[in-house]
């Protein structure tokens, strides 16, 4: 039977989302599953952690060297931990795990699997290559399963469970070659296109920046970022770091509205992975509407503001 | 703005990896060799790679490829499968054709010999066979104007990169590159933006008739292995486009290629009277004829792209040599437009451009004249015993339209061997063609279906284009106002519908019609060059790398 | 000091990517490489530190087939001083790379390895990481800025949750990411002189790198198309729609 080693990503004192999702990744490898926190002081993160669904046990690694996450520090106190009869380890696919899966994999001398999107059993694994415009089926050799999970593709188990909290003491030398300085939370008005959860387009349809106020004030209400045909770009209504699509930005969010935009595969190429796609425009046949989960046809100029007074 | 460049200097230059600019190159570094001498042989070509850029059909006669390389086979030249069948048909409708006889087919459109091929691929392993004899070939480099000096052609620029849309310089400006040489071949195929400005600065063209061109839309497929006849080659007359009339000529093919790909596409004479008409969408609709559904149903459409094509041949072509260079293949108009093949031709006229610069160097001659023993090669050849047999195809064809015309050329073909004791002459340039929107009848294409037809810019995605955006407009205006003043009243603007990539549209934001250049989709046919009624719109070389990246075609 | 800098050939990323239609993968055969564009930011990188006197020589460094020599003419045109070609036909996963890449730094002493924070075709993210854990050296991957002070070197990373300063120790592994610069045109003169620099060849064997156990991939296929979803006719109807999926 499979056992499992999740290693959480935390900070201040916060469980990381992407773990409750990760772990629903490795709920469909089936077997134990522990989740393990490296922090100065593991406690209220542990704490967390033990309440998500399907999770058997967690074990709290304190060390005042894990008071920032840093991979070269981690990856051999994980190494030791799952040395322990674990047959996977898996972890987010943030920056964090990205960064850290594949130092422990080489410890453990065994390739890793990058951004599992789907779980076929302990060693069969879906995974995207050439940015998601192909899927591969990949088989695991002999060995520890190393793994980073694609959080967009699993859904977050729920917080109603409550496994037992096992301190844990790990003697690997930990090196002292890096060192944290400090981070800086990016700091706007508007959160980050790139990054954003949800996302209001306009096109060209729009006509004109001064009316791209009506994207900018529906976009600051609910909260999402700003962006744009490549229409409405070359037309002058907004800069060019705010195209989405094949040769703007390549976005995934949660929310994505598409407004007066026609849906030309071009654009489309950019929110291939955006998980709703909500599209308004005027005209019924738009391609648009052949993709959008969601689609309202009417005048933007009427349907936005609207919108906005309602939300 | 002065730019400082520098400069690089060679024995020959030739501009574009074309079969014609590679067999030149090919052919000089083998004189040179046989005589234990040198030549310096320097290659540009404006796409990202040798081959991203080529677009053909093709069936390919080896003629040319049998003297170049008579061991093409052992090199392994991606000749792979020869023609086993030939079919014509003429489309009467939308749902009718007709199946030629292959007793009635002219001659020249036999195929027996021949190979279907991808030119793409062809010219790949011609630059590989030129590299290993030591040619440098520079993809990603486009010759953006020729150097002439007191009236001698003594090489070329190559275009800048970095400089923004407004044509300033960003910080990571650099200035192309001089390349010189002793003599310099332009091979850039039809209606070459340097080769057009030759010819009127030389005057090149004052004793021929107006070349005539037309535009060809290619797709490959892949289809399911029952509808796959490997070498089968199918070509058709008529619908869309007119079978009895002439105001809009040309063809269709329809090649069955290796892999279960079929290879498939629509010829558009830009002769085309009626500017509502869309090249694009005749393609779209031509595919949904049941003779060409049958082999494409139920399989996926891989590549998309476009290109000009020279028909004028014989009488349209112009002097080939001036002071210090000389025009080869498309660039000069060899195309041979009765078979609807210009590979061999284009090879062949390489070739013998080739044989006069290395007789010339390697005689010690400096260059920068002009190379009459080109020209008169090309007289004693066989290519202009096929091209003067082939002289009256394209008139006939203009004059009577695609039935009579065509009956006419199986006479002179088959009967008179090509050789009419008359020539038939076509003097109307194609941008010259044009009848008044408002006295054209309104074309309203199917909704395509996104089976068998598609719309254009889920087609240019598949062409794999792409143009840094920060750079100069490469399709440039001489009179911004003409499109939005004249075009649009007089022609409901045609560049909205010739060009198959959807570069040009006219927008309306409530403030009146403005023209929009999308030049980041632009295929490098150069149709919108060709046909502009106003003559209005100059292509010039984008950054080089930018442009279609085509694989197989 | 010298810097080390893998370069990968990959397909270009203007190539509409084509899965075959029997499922063995994607269509690479007769399309368009290029150097894959993460690790021209590192060329980039690697170079102006050169010309800021940091870095005195650069090594460039692939693993793969005939064509890949390509990749090391463009590396050297960039501004290379050196070329290294580790000689092996067939796929090497980022495990057996990164052995391949720890011997070629051990070999060259070389203090700083610049990569792409991950290759355009097999999205890995691994091979810079890997590398660092087999030399226990340290990793700083998704750099945006990069300074380089004696025997250490301050990097700028680019996580989920903002920007993060390490401060990291020579030799190091550093990994770059899109922010970092914007790679500079190949000037033909310079193509030209990189077609006569020498590479050197080395082999798996060469190196002592036995190539570790892969993944085996046992099908390929386009991800699934999008679909249609519903239609509603009203403001009142989408605020409800997106209501009850939980996204307002
Ligand atoms: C190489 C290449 C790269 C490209 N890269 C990108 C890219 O990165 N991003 C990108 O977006 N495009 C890109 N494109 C361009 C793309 O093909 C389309 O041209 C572009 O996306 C169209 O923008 P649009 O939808 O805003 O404009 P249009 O296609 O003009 O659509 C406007 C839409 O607005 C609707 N509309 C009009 N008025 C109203 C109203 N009052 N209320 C509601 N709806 C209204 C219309 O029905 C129409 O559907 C690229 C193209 C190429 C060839
Ligand atoms: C749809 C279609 C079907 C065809 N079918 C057939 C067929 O079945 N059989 C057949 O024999 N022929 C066929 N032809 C004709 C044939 O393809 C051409 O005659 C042939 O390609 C001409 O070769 P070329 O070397 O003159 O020019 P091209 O093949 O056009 O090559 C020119 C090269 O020069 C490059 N270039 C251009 N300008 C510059 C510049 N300024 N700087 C740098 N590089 C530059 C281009 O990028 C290109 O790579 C067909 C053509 C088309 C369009
Ligand atoms: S802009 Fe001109 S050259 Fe470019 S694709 Fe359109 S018609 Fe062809």
């Amino acid at each position: 039977m499979s056992k499992i080693l999740i290693v959480a990503e935390h900070a201040e004192g916060k469980l990381n989302g992407g773990v409750a999702k990760t772990v629903a990744a490795a709920k469909g490898v089936g077997g134990e599953i522990h989740v393990a926190v490296f922090a100065a002081d593991a406690a209220a993160v542990a704490e967390q952690a033990a309440k998500l669904d399907g999770v058997t046990k967690v074990l709290a690694v304190n060390n005042a060297a894990n008071a920032n996450p840093v991979a070269a520090v981690l990856a051999p106190q994980i190494v030791e931990v799952a040395s322990g009869g674990y047959t996977h380890v898996f972890v987010p696919g943030t920056t964090f795990g990205k960064d850290l899966a594949p130092r422990i994999a080489a410890k453990l001398d065994v390739q890793q699997v990058s951004d599992v999107m789907a779980v076929h059993g302990p060693n069969s694994f879906d995974r995207p290559i050439y940015a998601g415009n192909a899927i591969t089926t990949v088989e695991t050799p002999a060995g520890t399963v190393v793994a980073t999970v694609r959080l967009a593709s699993f859904q977050a188990v729920g917080a109603g469970g409550s496994a037992s909290v096992e301190t844990v003491s790990v003697g690997a030398a930990v090196p002292t070659h890096t060192r944290y300085v400090k981070l800086e939370a990016q700091k706007s008005e508007r959160p980050d296109l790139q990054s954003a959860a949800r996302v209001v387009s306009g096109g060209r349809a729009l006509g004109s920046s001064e009316n791209f106020k009506v994207i900018f004030d529906f976009a600051d209400k609910i909260g999402a970022g700003v962006g744009a045909s490549r229409a409405a770009v070359d037309s002058g209504y907004v800069p060019n770091d705010m195209q989405v699509g094949q040769t703007g930005k390549i976005i995934a969010p949660e929310l994505y509205f598409a407004v007066g935009i026609s849906g030309a595969i071009q654009h489309l190429a950019g929110i291939k992975d955006a998980r709703t796609i909500v599209a308004i425009n005027k005209d019924p046949e738009a391609p648009i509407f052949e993709v959008a989960d969601i689609g309202l046809v009417g005048d933007l100029f009427q349907v936005v503001p609207e919108l906005t007074g309602k939300v | 703005m002065s730019v400082e460049r520098d400069v690089m200097e060679y024995d020959v230059v030739v501009v574009g990896a074309g079969p014609s600019g590679l067999s030149t190159a090919c052919r000089l570094k083998q004189l040179a060799e046989a005589a234990g001498k040198e030549l310096s042989v320097c290659v540009v070509e404006k796409g990202s790679e040798v081959g991203a850029h080529i677009l053909s059909g093709a069936v390919f006669e080896p003629r040319a490829l049998n003297e170049l390389f008579p061991d093409w086979k052992e090199r392994g030249a991606p000749l792979n499968v020869p023609v086993s069948g030939d079919d014509i048909y003429f489309f009467r409708s939308e749902t009718a054709a007709f199946k030629m006889p292959h007793l009635f087919v002219p001659k020249t459109m036999h195929n027996d010999g021949n190979y279907i091929i991808s030119l793409a691929n062809l010219c790949r392993w011609l630059g590989q066979q030129a590299e290993g004899m030591g040619v440098e070939i520079y993809p990603g480099f486009a010759a953006q104007t020729a150097i002439i000096e007191d009236g001698v052609v003594k090489g070329i620029t190559v275009g800048d990169m970095g400089v923004n849309r407004e044509g300033e310089h960003k910080p990571d400006f650099t200035p192309g590159m001089e390349l010189r040489a002793k003599y310099t071949v332009f091979a850039e195929g039809c209606r070459g933006h340097i080769g057009k400005q030759l010819i009127a600065q030389y005057a090149l063209a004052q004793d021929a008739d107006p070349q005539h061109y037309a535009i060809g839309i290619k797709e490959i497929w892949t289809v399911p292995e029952s509808q796959h006849k490997p070498g089968l080659v199918v070509h058709g007359a008529g619908w869309p486009l007119d079978l009895t009339g002439t105001s809009a000529l040309g063809g269709s093919f329809l090649y069955h290629f290796e892999n279960n790909q079929v290879l498939v596409g629509l010829i558009v004479d830009l002769s085309y009277t009626n500017p509502h008409l869309s090249p694009f969408d005749e393609f779209q609709r031509f595919k949904h004829h049941p003779v060409i559904k049958q082999y494409l149903d139920g399989g996926t459409r891989t590549s998309y792209g476009a290109r000009a094509i020279c028909k004028g041949g014989f009488n349209s072509l112009p002097k080939s040599v001036f002071p210090g260079g000389m025009l080869v293949g498309c660039d000069l108009g060899t195309m041979n437009f009765a078979k609807i093949k210009g590979n061999h031709t284009a090879m062949k006229s390489g070739m013998l451009a080739a044989e006069a610069i290395a007789e010339a160097l390697l005689a010690g001659g400096e260059g920068g004249d002009t190379l009459d023993s080109y020209p008169a090669k090309f007289k004693a050849s066989w290519l202009y015993d096929e091209l003067y047999r082939s002289r009256n195809f394209g008139p006939l064809l203009h004059k009577f339209g695609a039935l009579v015309g065509g009956a006419l050329n199986y006479i002179e073909q088959n009967w008179f061997g090509g050789k009419f004791p008359f020539t038939v002459h076509d003097l109307k340039p194609d941008h010259a063609t044009l009848k008044l929107a408002s006295a054209s009848s309104k074309i309203t294409y199917p909704k395509p279906d996104g089976k068998l037809s598609f719309d254009k810019l889920s087609s240019v995605f598949l062409s794999s284009t792409n143009h840094e955006e920060d750079q100069p407009v490469h399709l440039t205006l001489k009179d911004a106002d003409i499109p939005i003043a004249k075009n649009l009243p007089m022609y409901d603007e045609p560049a909205q519908r010739y060009c198959p990539a959807g570069v040009y549209e006219v927008v309306d934001e409530g403030s009146g019609p403005r023209f929009q250049i999308n030049a980041q989709n632009c295929v490098h046919c150069k149709t919108c060059d060709i046909k502009d009624p106003a003559q209005n719109i100059n292509w010039v070389a984008p950054e080089g790398g930018g442009g279609p990246n085509y694989a197989n075609m | 000091m010298k810097a080390l800098v893998s370069v990968k050939r990959v397909v270009d990323y203007n190539v509409r990517i084509q899965v075959k239609s029997d499922g063995s993968g994607v269509v690479t055969d007769g399309v368009k490489h290029s150097m894959n564009p993460f690790d021209e930011i590192a060329m980039e990188e690697a170079v102006r530190l050169k010309e800021k006197g940091k870095v005195t020589e650069i090594v460039a460094v692939t693993i793969g087939g005939a064509k890949n020599e390509e990749t090391l003419r463009t590396a050297l045109a960039f501004g290379a001083d050196r070329a290294i070609h580790v000689k092996e036909e067939g796929e090497v996963q980022p495990l057996t790379a990164a052995k391949a890449f720890a011997a070629v730094l051990k070999k060259e002493e070389a203090k700083l390895f610049l990569a792409g924070k991950q290759a355009i075709d097999d999205d890995a993210n691994q091979t810079g990481q890997m590398v660092a854990a087999l030399l226990d050296i340290a990793q700083a991957t998704f750099a945006s800025k990069v300074e380089i002070d004696g025997d250490k070197a301050t990097v700028t990373r680019e996580i989920d949750a903002g920007l993060e300063t390490l401060e990291v120790d020579l030799p190091a592994v550093i990994t770059t990411d899109l922010r970092l610069n914007e790679p500079r045109y190949l000037k033909l003169p310079d193509i030209m002189k990189a077609k006569k620099k020498p590479i050197e060849a080395v082999s798996f064997a060469d190196l002592g790198v036995t190539p570790a156990a892969g993944l085996k991939t046992t099908k390929t296929v386009p991800p699934p198309a999008r679909s249609k979803g519903i239609m509603v006719k009203t403001t009142d109807e989408l605020v409800e729609a997106l209501k009850s999926k939980g996204l307002l």
